[in-house]
């Protein structure tokens, strides 16, 4: 094991921002840190950083104690969500920044040095704009050179606090698989921030979902995503559609409808909430066991068709199917929506 | 740009009603006399003594308000405690204060046996009455040019940036150098040349502390005025001329480091 962070809670005043928190990762392991803002992961990063103190419990790495050193001497490279680049040094400088802030004795010559700035600027692909001052690049180029400055101490590990989450949603897309890409080549143990489900489901070997300052699941996007282990989990990691239901034997009955639920089963009968996705279900035309409802509008652009649908209790909720089906239903008509399978959690 | 020529010809009148045409009179000035007469006037050992004590004393406290203006400034920035705020109107004192009352405290407190004045006198330093109590009178009266210049400067640096000096290795003694003053620089120029400027010309406060030797504690505005009363007018104009040069040559040349330095990282 790698890095070994364990019982970790910190509050700021009242406010208890993480509660006995525990959390591993392996060597070279790409692990995402998902939640809602105020959930923690942010201020979970600053203290494995050292850039917060936590009022107990411990981060190990190799069985070191990084809690025990100052911020300057962990050799943790840390990513900040909006670049925290020295505005009066260029990208050339801004990279050599770590690299001549060593101690004499150890510092690489100034030709060492100036050589690892043109092979890290050609690795965050860069090459020639070196010169250039941060607010000479665009917001893509200056994330870059912030990733390209943190890796130049050869950290052993790296942090990212939602490295883009100021970049508009193609750049993020475009450096979200470059940061894979990279990842793979350095083979880094990464841990990053993000309250952007997608993002931590395509990027992370691993994903720890927080919520209030605890961790509510940790597993792989698969198993996060296939198996939540709560509501909370189910809603957070995609579009969710919330049912009302009476669980019977192992079965929820929604309107009339017995439904198989997926998924841990929930103890005892009684009324409580079913969870799906907006493509769980099955529609019919007119009427029959099941959900009554009305189209109100019938979306035909993108990969799914959707079909924004008002229920007689006078819900709305948006069902998505494949195109051939939607074509044949049109504004106005009565269907009938009967969920294929829910998940219940008691 | 529309409007551009009304609202250059209206600056060019303003500045000409009250910063021209009255520079203009005092470099004609002088010359009625003679050129002699103004050469005796500037080279005389009285006239070079005062100019040196002025801008020796005025450049002396500009540098001890750029250290002390930077911390008091950092300070009202960075910390939140009780009694901020009044701390920060306080700053503000030396410019709303009329400079003959901020005079007559300052040498009641530094004369020999005023409150600060004794703690030095058994030193066998006096302050008062002596070129250092006019170095004070004007460290007082420019200090609030620092902190006001640099205070709007610091609150905009953003807190990540000094942390992610610290994740890189830096020590705090290397953030503040390589980090930090770099960015407050342009506006720590700019404040220093406002305080050193309003140094030079300050005459109410100093003259109750300087004791007014001639050739010892006597500024230059102090000379000007006895030429006055001397009826000597254009030795008055003389004086006050050359000392129009120095500043000018002074702060064009601090004018330009600033934007030299500005300019960097801004581009």
């Amino acid at each position: 094991m790698s890095l070994d962070i364990s019982n970790i809670a910190k509050s700021f005043g009242r406010f208890p921002a993480l509660q006995d928190v525990s959390l591993f990762a392996e060597d070279g392991e790409f692990l995402a840190l998902l939640g809602p803002s105020g959930s923690g992961k942010t201020t979970l990063l600053r203290v494995i950083a050292g850039l917060e103190t936590a009022d107990q419990g411990s981060v190990r790495f190799r069985d070191e104690n990084l809690l025990a050193k100052p911020v300057r001497e962990r050799g943790i490279g840390f990513v900040f969500q909006h670049y925290a680049l020295f505005r009066h040094m260029s990208a050339a400088q801004n990279i050599a920044f770590g690299m001549r802030s060593k101690p004499r004795a150890v510092r690489a010559s100034e030709a060492a040095i100036k050589a690892k700035v043109e092979e890290l600027l050609a690795l965050v692909q860069l090459e020639g704009l070196g010169g250039r001052y941060p607010s000479q690049l665009s917001g893509g180029q200056r994330q870059r050179v912030a990733l390209a400055r943190a890796l130049a101490i050869e950290p052993k590990i790296l942090l990212l606090d939602e490295p883009f989450g100021a970049l508009d949603a193609k750049v993020r897309r475009e450096l979200r698989r470059w940061l894979r890409d990279l990842h793979e080549r350095t083979g880094l143990t990464t841990i990053f921030v993000t309250h952007d489900q997608e993002e931590a489901l395509e990027l992370a070997d691993r994903v720890a979902l927080l919520k209030d300052g605890a961790l509510e699941q940790v597993g792989t996007p698969e198993e996060l995503y296939h198996e939540p282990a709560s509501a909370f989990v189910f809603d957070f990691l995609g579009d969710s559609v919330q049912l009302p239901c009476t669980v019977e034997g192992g079965i929820a009955i929604i309107a009339g409808a017995g439904v198989p639920i997926v998924g841990a089963r929930p103890e005892g009968n009684g009324a409580a909430v079913a969870h799906l996705r907006p493509d769980g279900f099955s529609v019919a035309s007119g009427e029959g066991a099941g959900l009554a409802a009305r189209v109100r509008n019938v979306l035909l652009a993108g990969p799914d068709a959707r079909l924004d649908c008002v229920l007689d209790s006078g819900e709305a909720l948006e069902v998505r199917v494949d195109h051939a089906e939607a074509g044949k239903l049109s504004p106005k008509d009565r269907v009938t929506l009967t969920p294929k399978a829910v998940r219940v959690w008691s | 740009m529309p409007g551009f020529w009304p609202a250059l010809g209206f600056t060019l009148v303003y500045l000409s009603f009250f910063v021209l045409l009255p520079l203009a009179a005092l470099a004609l000035r002088p010359w009625e006399a003679g050129l002699d007469h103004v050469w005796g006037v500037i080279s005389h050992p009285r006239t070079i003594a005062a100019l040196k004590l002025s801008f020796g004393a005025a450049f002396a406290a500009a540098c001890i308000n750029a250290v002390f203006g930077t911390i008091v400034a950092w300070v009202l920035v960075r910390y939140d405690f009780p009694g901020r705020r009044l701390l920060d109107a306080f700053v503000d004192f030396p410019f709303a204060l009329p400079t003959a009352v901020a005079g007559i405290s300052l040498a009641a407190i530094y004369a020999p046996n005023g409150a600060i004045g004794a703690l030095f006198a058994p030193l066998d330093i006096s302050i008062a009455y002596t070129p250092l109590g006019v170095m004070v009178a004007l460290v007082f009266v420019g200090f609030p040019f620092i902190v006001r210049s640099i205070q709007p400067v610091l609150e905009d640096i953003q807190v990540e940036v000094e942390e992610a000096a610290a994740t890189l290795g830096a020590t705090r003694l290397r953030t503040i150098l390589t980090v930090i003053a770099p960015a407050i620089l342009p506006a720590l120029l700019a404040g220093f040349s406002l305080a050193f400027a309003r140094a030079v010309g300050e005459y109410g406060s100093v003259i109750f502390i300087a004791g007014n030797l001639p050739n010892v504690s006597e500024i230059a505005p102090l000379l000007i005025v006895i030429r006055l009363e001397e009826f000597d007018y254009a030795g008055a104009a003389a004086v006050g001329l050359i000392m129009l040069t120095i500043s000018l040559v002074l702060l064009l040349v601090l004018n330009i480091l600033q934007t030299q330095i500005g300019r960097r990282g801004r581009a």
